[in-house]
């Protein structure tokens, strides 16, 4: 591991400036990714700048009854604020889902949002990998292809993003502030994650040395009734191959409103918006829900280890809006 | 490059220079001699590592020891009263709740980090109402452990030690 500073500003100001100003600089928060990384050789920082301690570690609700959470707060706590296991079920429950009690005690609201992709070439340096060193070729393409991305792949990057969180908050539509060198602004997600394209070394539209804040969770009364389905090859403590984040309304029989992500499917938290437009009107219906995730999937390109993840896909869609309309039905 | 910095580790204060490179874990086991946390597999995998940091269950493997100034550590063999054992111990004695023994200090750190969660009414991945009380039943217990793997494969023990602890 190559040797580094390690220094804990008192203010986001100064931490901005120094990560800024610093090409080898990075943030840590509760390190459960950069600090594996660092062990791999495939992050190596000469300082790190800790922001735990000015960063907000407090879910707070504003006037407008947007539900702000500081980039500190620990995944564990998330999960387990009232506020959100009432108000936004989808998000507690795809905290939950991912990693285990240890690491979701320690991991920050703002680490879990940037933590990297779990492609094995992409962690073991001794393969090509254009996410880690541009420019060196993709092994995911030809090798081990199980949990690679179906919707949104290039022929330079074919990696999944990770995170069970930001699944759940692309479906909620929230809102991710960032301070810069420049001054604060937000971007939503979807957004913050880009897709690969030909510059997979780029997770997100983050600059260097921009320092995720808070998240804000918008007024979303549909989000009451919704859940998040994680499929993955053990029970627990294991990524998902695939995952749905759902919010749906259904009046006598119809679907009113409806929220689709999927997790597991491409390099960004997949806001499944055609999905969507299909729903809408329509009876909730087995035959709907199925047709709707067929519209979203058409695109999918996939090779012999993950072509199961198109039908995956629209079977866990199917099961989570099925559950949703029972749940809504016994009300 | 080096820091000095002060741990306080079941109980005792240590003031200490180290590389800012080592983790908690190395820390531990290294330089103090506090060898009850275990390293696995030193990449959050296994739970082997797990400590409490003001009392809540943490994996030593992934933080650096700078990151820990002054924080409260406790381990397996801090838990443990004036010549008796914590009742989590206990229970893992009395129901042969380990084999080799080699996770089991990140097992029980993990167990009373765990029944505490339970406490505060926290849900996890298997409770179907994330609202209701928390009821540790078998499937409860299995899924808020899942973070700490047992080569010898000692689940079935494990989890009644921890039903009895609970109880
Ligand atoms: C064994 C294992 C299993 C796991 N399983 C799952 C799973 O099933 N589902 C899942 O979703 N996750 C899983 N995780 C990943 C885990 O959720 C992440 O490691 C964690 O959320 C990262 O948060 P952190 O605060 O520790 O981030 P860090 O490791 O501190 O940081 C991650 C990245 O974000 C940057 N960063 C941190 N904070 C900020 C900020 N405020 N602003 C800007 N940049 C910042 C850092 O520079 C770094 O690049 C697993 C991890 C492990 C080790
Ligand atoms: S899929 Fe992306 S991360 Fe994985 S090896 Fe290819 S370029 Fe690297
Ligand atoms: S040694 Fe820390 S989790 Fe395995
Ligand atoms: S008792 Fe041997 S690893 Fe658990």
């Amino acid at each position: 591991m190559r040797p580094f500073d390690y220094v804990r500003p008192a203010e986001a100001s100064s931490a901005v400036a120094t990560v800024a100003g610093d090409p080898g600089a990075a943030y840590i928060g509760g390190g459960t990714n950069l600090v594996d990384h660092m062990k791999l050789g495939i992050a190596a920082p000469t300082s790190l700048v800790d922001v735990r301690g000015l960063l907000s570690d407090r879910v707070e609700e504003t006037p407008e009854g947007v539900l702000r959470v500081g980039a500190a707060v620990p995944n564990s706590d998330l999960a387990a604020h009232p506020e959100v296991r009432r108000r936004f079920p989808v998000l507690s429950q795809a905290l939950l889902s991912g990693a285990s009690g240890q690491l979701r005690n320690v991991a920050t609201t703002g680490g879990n949002l940037l933590q990297r992709t779990r492609c094995v070439y992409f962690q073991n340096r001794a393969m090509p990998c254009n996410k880690r060193e541009p420019g060196t070729g993709c092994a995911a393409v030809e090798g081990y292809g199980r949990y690679n991305a179906v919707l949104g792949t290039s022929e330079h990057c074919v990696a999944t993003h990770p995170s069970d969180m930001a699944v759940a908050l692309t479906a909620l539509g929230a809102r991710v502030r960032v301070l810069g060198p420049e001054g604060e602004r937000t971007v939503d997600l979807p957004g913050l994650h880009r897709l690969p394209g030909d510059r997979p070394e780029r997770d997100t539209v983050l600059e260097h040395g921009e320092l995720i804040t808070a998240v804000e969770l918008p007024r979303l009364p549909l989000a009451r009734r919704s859940a998040y389905r994680k499929v993955r090859d053990r029970a627990s403590y294991a990524f998902a191959l695939v995952s749905v984040a759902a919010a749906l309304e259904v009046v006598e029989g119809t679907v009113t409103d409806v929220r689709v992500a999927f997790g597991g499917l491409a390099h960004a938290p997949w806001r499944a918006l055609r999905a969507e437009e299909v729903l809408r009107g329509r009876a909730a219906t087995e035959e709907s829900f199925r047709e709707a995730a067929e519209a979203e999937l058409a695109g999918a390109r996939t090779g012999p280890d993950n072509a199961f993840k198109v039908p995956l896909a629209v079977n866990t869609l199917a099961a989570t809006l099925r559950g949703l309309t029972a749940e809504e039905a016994r009300r | 490059m080096e820091a000095t910095i002060t741990l306080r580790v079941d109980g005792e204060k240590h003031e200490l220079t180290v590389d800012t490179r080592t983790t908690l874990l190395d820390a531990l086991r290294d330089r103090l001699g506090v060898t009850s946390p275990k390293k696995g597999c030193d990449h959050g995998q296994c739970g082997a590592c797990t400590v409490l940091v003001e009392g809540r269950r943490v994996l030593s493997c992934l933080t650096f020891a700078v990151a820990q100034e002054e924080a409260e550590v406790t381990t397996a063999a801090g838990l443990a009263g004036e010549g008796e054992l914590h009742p989590v111990a206990r229970a893992f004695v009395d129901n042969d709740g380990f084999q080799c023994g080699y996770c089991t200090p990140g097992q029980v750190c993990s167990a009373v980090g765990m029944l505490r969660e339970a406490a505060e009414g926290w849900p996890s991945h298997v409770s179907g109402d994330l609202e209701g009380p928390v009821r540790l039943d078998d499937e409860e217990i299995r899924e808020r452990m899942s973070g700490n793997l047992c080569r010898c494969g000692a689940y079935a023990n494990i989890v009644a030690a921890i039903r009895e602890a609970a109880e």
